[in-house]
């Protein structure tokens, strides 16, 4: 009833075009984003913002990097963990050596090194697909690890690599509460988001899908692969650069190389195969979900234990979380593919109707 | 019929094609004219869909001289062709499934949008105008070609005889000036095939698109197209008008077999 598009009619071209062609999708994200930027920050407690928000926000980046790769592009990538790695260090190094830089300046350059790694990982890409082109990805993550280790002049000689970020420090003003950094993360994330989705709609993100789902016609009718992917590996290795840096400076304060792990890049990819592969939201549901699940399994399952009168360890929870997790993987690639994003979707297509039957 | 056939537009001169030791295309030599429907029929297996890979550029002949407008055309990627305005259909559909009929057919315009990525990520300037600019092109496709009530369905959930309509859309959508359809007709029925007959009929008439086609259904081929080219095993059996091409002896052979 109340998600109607009738009496929406579009009289032009630019009206169709829009991102959120329905009125309610408009007020709906209108109202998450003053939720998210005026709502949030006056209720949530620091845990909440420390331990969940900002760990998501971060998440959902690298995610939407990974899916703009992997979705959008088609080209499988493992190494998502090393490219945040890049970013981290690259930010923390351009602090470090260049005298005065603002913070965000670090940021971007962080994100362009990260690209410029991404593309040279990029390269096999133009010869090999699918499960061979993974392979060639996952020798980014362990290369730019053992690296990050090997050199000590990109942590500034500490010990196995360990680099603790500098203040951060935004217009003149030092961010040291959970809020701030919150807020921080939240309007790159924001704009990044809104970057990604207005890529994928014009005809560098058309170019992306048409090497993605038949790379033959798509040379056919004038695209270029060899730029096509590597705009595609650029793009999304800046996205995960700058989520590795925020990641650094925003949430964890101190990282070493073997933090950026191939099981980080593993989550990140179960995040867009759960949340929806080619699709900018599905970033942000399947972070939200896998960072979720264990903290709800966590307060859950004593729960239950206790209602049913068994006995419980705390090792059981983990197991648990551990089988839950991979049901769930298993659950998803076989029912649904297109992730929760999908399941969105239909429920929006439901809720036209509803609650006439058709 | 008043059509106005111009120059040799494409000359193709003693083309060779192998695959390792398979003799795929042996010594062609076959010319298309500027504004007419050139049909290539043969057997299966006679080398039409290698013909038209080659002449877009996704296979590169040993041997031959290929000349389009009259220029020695050197090696070419098949990204060039779209450049030079020569727009392709498969004869399995080469559709992007995962995108919607829309923007299967924008993409056909890819070679004339000059924004780059960075004014796209914006939504800003260049990208916004062209984005709308390209959108009304489209459009008139869509309206040419009849399918405004699927404009935005994922081109994945379309019958068959609507695919290679989009498909044609999305290469018309280029503009070409010299359209190669790989077997449009297949597996479509009387209605749609009348259908798509109208659509390249209509195409070379108000366009002024030259056409080469390749087509298994006889009775089409030999009423649309001005001339026809037999292939049998990779060899030029036959050349000329309909009728001509009709009563070759070699060309009832190759069809009919020997001692019919």
């Amino acid at each position: 009833m109340l998600y109607r598009e009738a009496g929406q009619f579009k009289t032009s071209y630019a009206a169709d075009q829009q991102v959120f062609p329905i009125r309610q999708d408009r007020i709906g994200v209108v109202a998450l984003l003053v939720i998210a930027f005026v709502g949030i920050p006056l209720f949530a407690s620091e845990y909440w913002f420390s331990a969940i928000l900002i760990p998501f926000l971060i998440f959902a980046l690298a995610a939407l990097g990974l899916n703009v790769l992997t979705g959008y592009a088609g080209q499988l990538s493992l190494g998502s963990a090393a490219f945040m790695a890049v970013g981290a260090y690259a930010a923390y190094n351009f602090q470090l050596r260049v005298e005065g830089i603002p913070f965000l300046v670090s940021f971007a350059l962080a994100g362009l090194t990260a690209a410029g790694v991404g593309i040279l990982f990029g390269l096999p890409s133009l010869r090999i697909k699918g499960f061979y082109l993974a392979v060639a990805t996952l020798a980014a993550q362990f290369f730019i690890v053992w690296c990050l280790t090997k050199f000590p002049w990109l942590s500034n000689n500490s010990s196995s690599g360990v680099i603790s970020t500098q203040k951060l420090i935004l217009f003149g003003r030092e961010l040291n509460t959970p809020v701030e950094k919150y807020l921080l993360v939240l309007s790159i994330v924001v704009v990044m988001a809104m970057a990604a989705k207005n890529m994928v709609r014009s005809s560098t993100g058309r170019a992306w899908m048409a090497v993605r789902d038949m790379d033959v016609a798509a040379s056919v009718i004038g695209i270029k692969l060899m730029p096509t992917k590597l705009l595609a590996f650029a793009v999304s290795s800046f996205y995960c650069g700058v989520a590795g840096a925020l990641y650094a400076f925003a949430y964890l304060g101190s990282v070493e190389p073997d933090g950026f792990s191939l099981e980080m890049s593993f989550r990140i990819l179960f995040m867009i195969i759960i949340g929806g592969v080619g699709s900018i939201m599905g970033s942000f549901l399947g972070a939200a979900f896998i960072l979720l699940l264990p903290i709800f399994l966590d307060v859950a399952l004593p729960f239950i234990a206790n209602l049913l009168g068994l006995p419980f360890a705390s090792a059981t929870v983990s197991h648990i979380q551990i089988t839950v997790f991979g049901a769930l993987i298993m659950f998803f690639l076989i029912v649904e593919p297109h992730g929760l994003a999908r399941l969105w979707q239909i429920a929006k297509e439901k809720l036209r109707l509803w609650p006439f039957p058709h | 019929m008043s059509k106005k056939i111009g120059d040799v537009i494409l000359d193709l001169q003693n083309i060779s094609l192998r695959f390792g030791g398979v003799k795929a295309l042996t010594d062609i030599s076959f010319d298309v004219r500027q504004h007419e429907i050139r049909a290539i029929i043969g057997p299966n297996g006679a080398g039409k869909s290698s013909m038209l890979n080659v002449i877009n550029g996704v296979y590169h002949p040993q041997e031959g001289r290929i000349y389009w407008h009259g220029e020695e055309r050197k090696r070419m990627e098949p990204h060039m062709a779209a450049r030079q305005n020569i727009a392709r259909t498969f004869q399995n559909i080469a559709l992007f499934k995962g995108m919607t009929v829309l923007d299967n057919i924008m993409t056909g315009r890819i070679t004339k949008m000059k924004s780059n990525f960075i004014e796209h990520a914006l939504w800003f300037g260049r990208a916004r105008k062209e984005e709308l600019e390209h959108r009304c092109k489209v459009e008139e496709v869509i309206d040419f070609l009849e399918i405004q009530h699927i404009r935005k369905t994922p081109v994945g959930r379309l019958p068959y005889g609507l695919q290679k309509r989009v498909e044609l859309a999305r290469a018309l959508a280029a503009e070409p000036s010299m359209l190669l359809l790989d077997e449009p007709m297949a597996g479509m029925n009387v209605e749609e095939k009348q259908d798509m007959c109208r659509f390249i009929l209509d195409v070379n008439d108000q366009f002024g698109t030259t056409i080469v086609l390749i087509e298994h259904d006889m009775g089409v081929v030999m009423d649309i197209s001005d001339r026809v080219v037999v292939l049998d095993y990779g060899k030029k059996i036959g050349d000329g008008v309909p009728d001509e091409v009709k009563n070759n002896e070699d060309v009832i052979k190759a069809y009919l077999g020997a001692g019919h």
